[in-house]
């Protein structure tokens, strides 16, 4: 057994050593609000990631496709749970193009569920044209795709000042605290008030970040609360059969005169 | 080593035995004296043969999912994840379990290292187990590749570049590696195509290495030869296998812990950015077991001696039965050796900690002296301590630490020789 405490000691290391590799690179300090899908129990709040759908959709989606979302994602289990009935009437208010019928001509349609969101421009260098030659990026896995995750885009969110005096900005860049860089193409996106929830939630600026960063993140993962889940039941699984297995091994290796 | 006598049971048995002795392997698989005192840094062999099996399963669902195209790799991968059923966990399994199969890989050659694995008569065990090593670099390497993701598509061109500097026929080389004139949809495609077809290869290698072991024998952490079957030996069934099954199931507690709670850690984030030629990501870095390696090559500022310094520190490796020549293997009777092998061991940590910054100022500094570190070890002081060390006096066998040795004339005469 003293072998096997020396053997775990060094896999602990050599792990802890991989974890400050990733770690080190971390230099201005994130915010982190405290998320409720963190942790080993971590889940979304549903009527957050619904507030949060509606950041999206009324601030966000002026400027930021979602490609890789679709709207019965809306209505899905470990989601913002919307009903299906209202997942429909979410989806019926965008226009897809869909087609050729059978006279060969493109039609358009109200979108249904099966639809992607639809994206507010056509491709992405119509984005970037429309956006001062910045392509503003997809937001289906924006989470993790940027290091720092949640924290991070809730910090750029939040990171927005007054640029210090020795710094000059060109028209249309504006200053951000946690932007590497400290230089954003976007302005300022969520002002008090910016939108009105539908649940009565006061709209302060640090709420509607909050909301809308879960939304995100629940994008980027959305199986994340199954993964937690099944995750916990495969660990108690294991950590059982790991001390029957050890019991075993004793058992046998009793037999023999020498420890294992 | 199927030197004993096995007649099934059954005349059904007996009959197809006599044509294929597949009943026959399996006796000896069971039956292989194996030595007794083996600790935990040898249950890796049966850890890696878990993770290689775990691999390719988990890869064969993804390949039926995934579509090897610059357009739609990397939304195919999205689908995997999003609308696949468990889609996630065996795409984290499988990113997740290529890490795992390298901290596995990476103890299981470290501890050959410590306990002389690789001397005579194993050194043909050792030099295709760096087949395979080499062959999982190229794999996991291309397999990195596919997702089609900003670290994918730059980490493929730096990588690929780097045949560029073959004198002559550099680029003729490179465009056939990628081809066309750069990382483009036929190398995915290409590389998908090898991503599959690799892992069979070592699969096959695989065999080779633990037929090769059976031979001799497992080494043990006193290094010395023992009888087989012997009071030092036990059964591979069901002693081994029940060990080699609980330090798996350990295993796998850190496994599932990546996979279900920080599945993306050992990852880049930039990997979620899809592939674009015009952006270059502001640090390329290589996934973290290949980072040494990239030490190395940055290290040396002349990019053709580069190259040849990466791949001569796994050259060394695959020679290295010559390099030490110290005829005792464990480490634990060799007071120098075990000093300088720990030296080694923080130099590889060391290069895969420069290797994943900036090859600038201090870094790059410690870089080169780890570098020549490195090489210094395997080409200067393991031929050097094979003559100069003093070695500790080694038992006669296993037993003879606890129960004052067992007279035996074979072992007698080994031991004179060493």
């Amino acid at each position: 057994m003293k072998n096997f405490f020396k053997f775990f000691v060094f896999f602990k290391i050599f792990l802890l050593f991989s974890f400050n590799l990733i770690a080190a690179e971390q230099s201005n300090k994130l915010l982190d609000p405290g998320w409720s899908f963190k942790g080993f129990f971590g889940k979304f709040d549903r009527a957050q990631l619904q507030r949060g759908y509606q950041v999206y959709t009324e601030v966000c989606a002026a400027c930021h496709s979602m490609k890789y979302l679709s709207y019965r994602n809306l209505s899905q289990q470990g989601g913002p749970e919307f009903s299906e009935q209202q997942a429909k009437i979410i989806a019926s208010q965008f226009e897809v193009t869909d087609g050729p019928n059978n006279d060969g001509e493109m039609f358009t349609r109200p979108a249904r569920l099966s639809d992607k969101f639809v994206g507010p421009y056509p491709n992405d260098q119509a984005a970037t044209a429309a956006n001062g030659g910045a392509y503003p990026p997809d937001m289906s896995v924006l989470v993790k795709a940027r290091k720092g995750g949640a924290d991070y885009i809730y910090s750029v969110l939040m990171g927005y000042e007054d640029p210090p005096s020795d710094i000059t900005l060109d028209d249309g860049v504006y200053y951000n605290k946690y932007m590497p860089g400290n230089k954003i193409k976007m302005s300022k996106p969520l002002m008090e008030g910016a939108v009105e929830y539908v649940d009565g939630t006061a709209s302060s600026e640090e709420q509607m970040s909050k909301d809308v960063v879960a939304f995100l993140a629940w994008a980027a993962e959305p199986h994340l609360e199954a993964r937690h889940k099944i995750g916990f039941r495969a660990m108690i699984y294991l950590f059982i059969i790991t001390i029957l297995v050890y019991f075993s091994m004793k058992k046998l290796w009793s037999r023999i005169e020498s420890k294992v | 080593m199927s030197d004993h006598e096995y007649t099934p049971k059954s005349k059904l048995g007996k009959w197809f035995n006599d044509r294929l002795p597949l009943l026959t392997l399996s006796n000896h698989l069971q039956e292989y004296p194996t030595p007794k005192n083996l600790n935990y840094w040898w249950t890796f062999g049966g850890i890696l043969t878990f993770c290689l099996i775990a691999q390719i399963i988990t890869g064969l669902i993804l390949a039926m999912h995934y579509v090897a195209s610059a357009d739609l790799a990397f939304g195919s991968v999205e689908h995997i994840m999003r609308d696949v059923n468990y889609g996630w966990l065996i795409r984290y399994v499988h990113a997740n379990g290529a890490s795992m199969f390298f901290l596995a890989v990476y103890i299981h050659i470290f501890r050959s290292l410590y306990y002389g694995s690789y001397k005579s008569p194993r050194e043909v065990i050792w030099i295709i187990g760096m087949i395979i090593y080499f062959l999982m670099m190229a794999t996991a390497f291309m397999g990195y590749v596919l997702p089609w993701g900003q670290m994918s598509f730059w980490g493929a061109t730096v990588i690929t570049n780097l045949f560029s500097a073959i004198p002559l026929v550099g680029e003729s080389v490179t465009n056939w590696l990628w081809g066309g004139y750069a990382v483009d949809n036929p190398t995915l495609i290409r590389f998908y195509s090898l991503h599959y077809l690799f892992p069979f290869l070592i699969f096959g290698l695989v065999i080779l290495h633990i037929w090769a072991l059976h031979v001799p024998g497992n080494n043990n952490p006193i290094g010395i030869d023992i009888k087989k079957p012997s009071k030092d030996t036990v059964p591979f069934h069901p002693y081994i296998v029940i060990k080699d099954l609980f330090a798996l199931l350990i295993f796998l507690i850190v496994f599932a812990f990546f996979v279900f709670y920080s599945p993306n850690i050992l990852g880049h984030a930039d990997n979620y950015i899809e592939a674009n030629p015009l952006v270059t990501p502001a640090h390329i870095v290589p996934e973290w077991y290949l980072l040494p390696f990239y030490a190395i090559l940055r290290s040396i500022p002349d990019k053709l001696f580069g190259v040849i310094a990466m791949f001569a520190a796994i050259f060394v490796l695959v020679i290295l039965p010559w390099l030490d020549t110290s005829k005792v293997r464990s480490a634990i009777f060799r007071p120098l050796y075990k000093q300088f092998y720990w030296f080694l061991v923080a130099d590889v940590l060391i290069l895969g900690y420069v290797g994943a910054m900036p090859a600038e100022g201090l870094y790059l500094l410690v870089a080169r002296v780890a570098t020549a570190y490195y090489f210094l070890h395997f080409l200067v002081i393991l031929p050097l301590l094979g003559a100069k060390e003093k070695t500790l006096d080694i038992p006669l066998s296993l037993t003879e630490p606890v129960l004052g040795g067992s007279p035996n004339e074979s072992m007698a005469k080994n031991k004179k020789e060493i």
